[in-house]
């Protein structure tokens, strides 16, 4: 074993996130002696945190970058939107009342704020913004957790927790393949979903999540999840399931984050790999149709699709990282991206003679229809006629996943028999049960500030 | 220009359009996103735009070990490099100067030795004070072209780094707001305030800044007493030595203590901070850069000090020495930066 004092604590808490480092904070403020143990290298440390932008917040009027006013009710019906009536509302309303407090609590622990991004002037008045991104936040409390004495340990992945009773009594870890064990007083689980790993998307999805891209952290793989699962702990949320939006094909399989999402879809016209059509580009507006088409397009032969426009809509979105497939003329194009040329054209061309005349408005539905075209495209429906075409393929990029521990409102898991005495949970290892299905942006953090805050309370609470 | 720099920086440019994340540190990213496409001068542009405060990099996302292999203040740093290096005029002298310290320091000692061979083998033709050790006119003759044939360099040297960045005619709008940022150093600001990212990874801190200022403010002060002093000798007739309370003083030594505490300081940073954040191979040449104006600085001081001992003559051959190096470097050293950096921040102004 390593040296005592380097593993001297309290609360060992598992996942170096946004949620772990909340409770961290928390826990040290109210003097209790916290590890860290961190799957990720320093490097990768923060799990998918590294990747967010911002938070959502309720408040009653202005607050630091945020405009207007955002109340409950509304935050809720927000939630309420997306995930279908799927939430625990006493849960949701707790993370939901929590954000308003928790904002100047992150500024005083190092976080700081920005006006939202360009592109996203939709979320000023909901959402405040980190500035610098998720992975200034995630420095900025490491930095805070360190100068409170919590001891951080990277490279150091829980194999095991042993759950007798109603207690945890051990915690193995191993750290760059030496193996350790503690016998902490209290322990919290922030160490995210399972998305990391394939083959448990696969167990859960089908052979097909073989070609999905992850578009965070590899090291959210689930083992402490399913470890704590398999010894009866409650789980909450459906399993099978995963939160993926529409990306693009090109990204890495891992870590892509932010600059591989499209935006085109709503502009184009989306093909399979046999260039047919199968669904309606224009539903509805961003951030609804962005989520749905993950789905879409996992259904797909292959998992993938293209999405192709012409040279009139190619400055109407955010670019991507990845320049857009060029050609002068659509069969060229479908060569290009292996299609089959006369089969793209003919798509193509009866989409152009579907479309009807009318005011093109790229900002809101605009009701600019198809015509007896299956399935229709109910909004900017434009001819794509203009050379040169362009085409972006798309694969569903996994942001999380659903399965997590159940907690109460105290976060504490919850076993066969009532809840596990020194076990708390916070952010997406928890985050089904308050978000059943869809997402809504910035929500995340939310519970995982929220949740971190009343774990690292709560242990440190039973610890002293 | 070496196009592997300018591309790369490209590159890594267009990941950060996608991103958007550290809009609020610093002018570079708001410019970059007005932009869907980037020509080799909007780089150069952005490059001298940049004011090295690392705030991006300890933020990325897609830093090393990352495949997109992030480094934007690195790249920035070799393209604006380069960009000065390219239109510096002669070019090879440029390259030089740039890249070695030990260059720079041969400059130092063959103008010390130059101003002291000829404070001992010319002299003076009688005068007071430093005037009884070299001659007003013998100094006039010396500096006057070692002042304005760099200035001439950096003048032809701007004009084309102007025309690269499409830069248009000056008007006092962008010319006021360029001053204002950099007067109050903006762009070191952190956009928090809390200053930039240096001696110590992602803390925030001020002193990166504060020795920059004390060092920009006080060589203007250096600068200021230098005119006052000339503008007293032609004008009113009043040639030096000065007493303690006249303008040339006052200015002289409050700028002087400022030049060589900011100096000093910038020296003790600039080893604590990420070698590899910035362009490795000019490291050596920022660094004796620094070591210059400390020693035209603490010279100065220095000569204030001991002008009545038998330490005068040399003194003064080495301050002069000094400041004459640094005049004849300015267009090839660190010091080109300030000239490029007002003209990026006005051009950025104009775009804005």
């Amino acid at each position: 074993m390593t040296s005592k004092t380097e593993m001297d604590c309290e609360v060992v808490i598992i996942g170096g996130g946004n949620a772990a480092l909340c409770a961290a904070i928390t826990a040290a403020m109210a003097g209790v002696r916290v590890l860290i143990l961190e799957a990720a290298p320093k490097e990768y440390r923060g799990g998918n945190s590294r990747h967010t932008r911002n938070f959502r917040c309720m408040h009653d009027g202005p607050l630091s970058v945020l405009t207007g006013h955002y109340d409950e009710e509304e935050y809720y019906n927000d939630l309420l939107l997306v995930t279908k009536g799927n939430t625990d509302e006493h849960l949701a309303r707790i993370a939901i009342r929590g954000s308003q407090d928790s904002q100047p609590w992150m500024e005083a622990n190092g976080v700081r704020f920005q006006p939202a991004l360009s592109g996203t002037l939709s979320l000023s008045r909901t959402n405040a913004f980190f500035l610098g991104g998720g992975k200034a936040l995630v420095n900025a409390y490491y930095r805070r957790a360190e100068a409170l004495g919590v001891k951080v340990r990277y490279n150091a992945h829980v194999d095991h927790l042993v759950l007798e009773g109603d207690r945890i009594t051990r915690v193995d870890f191993t750290e760059n393949s030496k193996s350790h064990s503690l016998s902490p007083k209290a322990v919290i689980v922030a160490a995210g979903g399972f998305q990391g790993s394939i083959e448990r998307l696969v167990k859960a999805w089908g052979p097909e999540a073989e070609n999905f891209l992850i578009r965070g952290t590899p090291y959210n793989r689930g083992d402490v999840l399913f470890d704590l699962l398999d010894q009866g702990v409650q789980s909450i949320g459906d399993p099978t399931q995963c939160h993926a939006v529409a990306i693009d094909g090109r990204a890495p399989k891992f870590d892509g984050g932010i600059v591989t999402r499209l935006d085109c879809v709503p502009f184009s016209v989306v093909v399979n790999k046999h260039a047919k059509r199968f669904y309606d580009e224009g539903e509805d507006v961003w951030p609804k149709r962005y989520a749905i088409w993950g789905r879409l397009v996992a259904a797909q032969e292959e998992q993938v699709a293209y999405s192709i426009i012409d040279a009139k809509s190619k400055d109407l979105f955010m670019p991507s990282v990845f320049p857009p497939i060029c050609a002068g003329s659509i069969p060229e194009l479908a060569k290009k991206l292996g299609l089959e040329p006369e089969a793209l054209a003919s798509t193509i061309t009866e989409f152009n003679g579907s479309c009807q005349a009318g005011n093109f408005t790229p900002t809101e539905l605009d009701n600019l229809a198809t015509k007896d075209l299956e399935p229709p495209k109910t909004n900017w429906a434009r001819p794509i006629a203009e050379a040169p075409f362009y085409a972006y393929s798309l694969r569903p990029g996994v942001t999380f996943t659903y399965l997590g521990l159940k907690v109460d409102e105290t976060a504490q898991v919850q076993g066969q028999e009532g809840p596990v005495a020194n076990l708390w949970a916070a952010g997406e290892t928890m985050a089904g049960s308050i978000l059943g299905q869809g997402y809504l942006a910035g929500f995340g953090m939310t519970i995982g500030t929220v949740f971190g805050r009343i774990a690292g309370e709560e242990a440190a609470a039973y610890v002293k | 220009m070496s196009n592997k720099a300018i591309s790369e920086a490209r590159r890594q440019i267009e990941i950060c359009n996608a991103c958007r994340y550290c809009e609020g540190y610093c002018a570079v990213f708001p410019a970059l996103t007005r932009q869907a496409a980037f020509a080799d001068g909007d780089i150069t542009q952005l490059a001298n735009l940049c004011h090295n405060c690392r705030g991006c990099y300890y933020a990325c996302q897609y830093t090393e070990p990352h495949e997109f292999a992030l480094n934007l203040p690195k790249l920035l740093a070799e393209v604006r490099q380069e960009s000065w290096q390219d239109n510096a005029w002669p070019q090879g002298v440029a390259r030089r100067f740039h890249r070695s310290g030990v260059a720079i320091a041969i400059v130092v000692i063959i103008c010390f030795a130059l101003l002291f061979a000829t404070a001992r083998w010319i002299g003076s033709a009688g005068g007071d004070g430093f005037y009884a050790i070299l001659s007003h006119n013998m100094m006039v003759a010396i500096f006057v072209p070692a002042f304005l044939v760099p200035l001439l360099s950096i003048w032809i040297s701007l004009r084309r780094f102007w025309k690269s960045i499409g830069g248009q005619p000056l008007g006092p709008k962008a010319g006021i707001a360029a001053l204002s940022d950099a007067a109050r150093m903006k762009n070191l600001s952190g956009g928090h305030g809390e200053g930039c990212n240096f001696e110590d990874e992602d803390r925030f801190t001020r002193q990166r800044s504060i020795s920059h200022q004390l060092t920009m403010w006080g060589f203007l002060l250096c600068f200021a007493a230098t005119a006052s002093g000339t503008i007293l000798h032609y004008v009113f007739a009043m040639p030096a030595p000065y007493e303690l309370v006249s303008l040339p003083k006052i200015l002289g030594i409050s700028g002087g203590l400022m030049l060589s505490l900011g100096t000093a300081k910038l020296a003790w940073l600039k080893p604590k901070g990420d070698k590899a954040l910035g362009d490795p191979r000019v490291w050596g040449g920022e660094m004796a850069f620094i070591l210059l104006l400390f020693t035209v600085s603490t010279s100065g001081l220095a000569l204030y000090g001991a002008g009545a001992t038998a330490w005068m003559p040399t003194l003064l051959a080495l301050h002069l020495g000094s400041v004459l190096s640094f005049f004849l470097l300015m267009p090839y050293s660190k010091m080109a930066h300030g000239f490029y950096r007002l003209a990026a921040l006005i051009r950025d102004a104009q775009i804005k």
